[in-house]
């Protein structure tokens, strides 16, 4: 009940200085709730992203110990699981394109299924403006890195979502429910720790409720809101309006249950990461002259880079911050779609999902940032024509043709919409495991999400960023340090699905309808 | 060892009557008739995260619906008839489960019943009896 109280009180905190400014006629209504909201977030982002003790004297620059939690955590994965990877990245193909399905399993969800519904959530606003945002401030050379953190991510996602399934409720009724808040309390009871893990659990989803209202919401709502301005100026200076129109259409969905919207939002957004993806392609192969500067400047500017604060390691940051912030990867949201798989075998979830991290930054986010850089759009900080986020990405999609504004707009809108979908999910289940189930509890927390876009698409994108990356990140905290101490068992069941595939005991379907044909 | 027919059915009028025609040449052949209903599936459909949090649950319930519903009601009047009959509910592309099912089973027949739809949804969607025909490796009879 403590916490029930504690976190209505922080949310009508947020929430209420809008209302009291609302009066002041002198200023725009999206002024008024960025300057009324934003010194609730500071305090809370700046302990979140403070320096490393010392960093300053080792690096150059200060340089935020979140940062390298996250980088120290995927590198640990990578190692431990002996480069899953790369060496599992055929099998995981094999098994999403549904080689050994049980034809018995038919009609249950296959990792196909959970692949995509996970990437729907992962697949937002920060491949098009966090890559933005990444190179704005830490140039082409972010890039490099932030394919790097996707990399390394791959092994963290593989954790988390083998755990997912193996620690997941499955009720009488045959529904499920996973992720982190499961596997941090029973994974860690397990192991004698069970107030622990009860501690990171009620943690984890306090954070995810807010991740969720940050990076799930408010980014999403902000950068959306912005492309739709360039297009429809009228919305300049009304991004509440923006955000009033998104928060009735989710409301719809997430209230009044019309599920049909969010069928078809699941269905074209796939489409439309297709199209982003092919437009990207299309401009890099109308400015294939500047492929090779374009590579040059993001390898130079990832070990070397002139212009960008804190140089090699600042553009490290950048870059290693919105790849985690993209793909999730030891967030651990993405466990809470996989946990729902039809499997025996906990490990095939893991390798079904350590693709996340390869479609949505290895792919995606590298599309953006080469176009980019290809298009020399990137003009340093602190010079005239400087652009960050959606704004940049934008600026170097229409350099090559004005209309890809267009295609854009509208992959950020559908990113943003089905984004948001995934992550008021997400949210809710931290919201039920805290809270309980009940009509009345989930109905609040959809009231809350429906204004949180309203606040998101409101505010500069400045205080919405921050907030964003220091709720998510601080999910990683506590999703970590269980990952820590649970990776053991992630090591048992790789194993023991390892000794059965090399056995033969799941027959690949495909392999033998060919041999029979 | 006698032979075995597989009916395609689907709940419909068409189908009922496929049924029938087929108990009919069993009856006289003392073949035995397998009835199974496909449920409409493919793993590449996108699902919302709520829908892959209860598909279990709903395959669970599908499968009982379409067990009581339209495959018990088959064999229950067909038994009263004196002749074999068993029932099957499978998920799946449909003409490529009763495709496989004849394979499975060792049917030397197949009967299925016409839908009767119309001439652009058939072009556009293609029917089961059509793609039947295309991929069946035993005689396929449409029962109008």
């Amino acid at each position: 009940m403590k916490i029930w109280k504690m976190t209505i009180v922080w949310l009508i905190s947020i929430c209420t200085p809008g209302v009291v400014f609302a009066q002041d006629a002198d200023r725009s209504i999206d002024q008024i709730i960025s300057e009324a909201v934003a010194p609730v977030i500071y305090p809370f982002v700046g302990a979140v992203f403070s320096p490393m003790p010392g960093s300053e004297a080792i690096f150059g620059t200060s340089f935020p110990w979140i940062v390298g939690w996250l980088v120290v955590a995927a590198t640990i994965f990578t190692i431990y699981f002996g480069f899953i990877q790369f060496r599992g990245f055929k099998h995981s193909i094999e098994l999403v394109r549904g080689d050994y399905l049980d034809p018995n399993d038919a009609g249950e969800v296959t990792p196909f299924q959970a692949l995509c519904t996970a990437l729907s959530g992962t697949v937002g606003l920060g491949n098009i403006a966090g890559v933005g945002v990444a190179v704005a401030i830490g140039g082409p050379g972010a890039t490099f890195w932030m394919i790097l953190a996707g990399l390394l991510g791959m092994a963290a996602k593989f954790t988390e979502c083998t755990l997912g399934v193996h620690y997941r409720n499955e009720y009488e009724d045959g529904s499920v429910s996973g992720g982190p808040m499961y596997y941090l309390s029973k994974g860690l009871s397990e192991r004698g720790m069970a107030g622990f893990g009860k501690f990171l659990a009620v943690f984890f989803a306090i954070c995810c409720i807010g991740g969720a209202f940050g990076g799930g919401n408010m980014f999403q709502a902000n950068q959306s809101a912005q492309q739709i301005s360039t297009i429809f100026p009228f919305f300049a200076d009304k991004g509440w309006l923006f955000g009033l129109i998104m928060a009735v259409l989710l409301g719809v969905v997430i209230i009044g249950g019309i599920k049909s919207i969010a069928r078809v939002t699941e269905k074209v957004v796939p489409f439309m990461a297709a199209i982003y993806v092919g437009s990207a392609i299309v401009i890099i192969l109308l400015n294939i002259g500047s492929v090779g500067d374009a590579f040059s400047a993001i390898i130079s500017g990832a070990f070397a880079p002139t212009a960008v604060a804190g140089g090699a390691v600042g553009a490290l940051i950048q870059g290693f911050k919105r790849a985690a912030f993209s793909n999730e990867a030891g967030i651990g949201s993405a466990s809470i779609a996989h946990s729902a798989v039809q499997t025996k075998h906990p490990a095939t979830e893991g390798y079904v999902a350590l693709l996340e991290p390869f479609i949505d930054t290895v792919i995606i986010c590298t599309m953006t940032s080469l176009v980019i850089t290809i298009t020399g759009s990137w003009i340093p900080q602190g010079q005239e024509g400087h652009l960050a986020g959606i704004a940049l990405t934008s600026k170097a999609f229409s350099s090559t043709w004005g209309g890809f504004v267009y295609v854009l707009a509208l992959a950020a809108v559908l990113f943003a919409f089905s984004t948001m979908l995934s992550w008021s999910y997400y949210g809710l289940k931290a919201w039920t495991y805290l809270f309980g189930e009940g009509a009345t509890k989930e109905l609040v927390f959809k009231v809350l999400f429906c204004v949180f876009v309203i606040l998101g698409a409101s505010m500069s994108l400045g205080p919405v960023i921050d907030f964003s990356d220091a709720m998510i990140f601080t999910m990683a905290i506590f999703n970590i340090i269980g990952l820590y101490i649970l990776m053991p068992k992630v090591k048992e069941l790789l194993r023991d699905y390892q000794t059965r595939l090399a056995s033969g005991e799941f027959k690949n379907v495909r392999k033998e309808a060919k041999a029979s044909a | 060892m006698s032979e075995t027919y597989v009916v395609g059915i689907d709940g419909s009028e068409g189908s009922v009557r496929a049924v029938q025609f087929a108990v009919d040449h069993a009856s006289k052949t003392k073949a035995v008739v397998k009835v199974i209903h496909v449920l409409e599936w493919s793993p590449y459909t996108f699902l919302t995260n709520e829908e892959l949090a209860e598909r279990h649950k709903r395959r669970r319930e599908e499968l009982e619906r379409a067990k009581t519903a339209i495959v018990d009601l088959v064999v229950k009047k067909i038994n009263e008839q004196d002749v074999s009959i068993e029932g099957e509910v499978r998920y799946g592309h449909v003409a490529e489960q009763l495709q496989q099912y004849c394979e499975e089973t060792g049917a030397g027949h197949m009967y299925i019943g016409r839908h009767g739809g119309g001439a652009i949804s058939t072009r556009i969607f293609g029917s089961v009896p059509g793609a039947l025909v295309q991929i069946s490796n035993v005689p396929v009879t449409v029962v109008p």
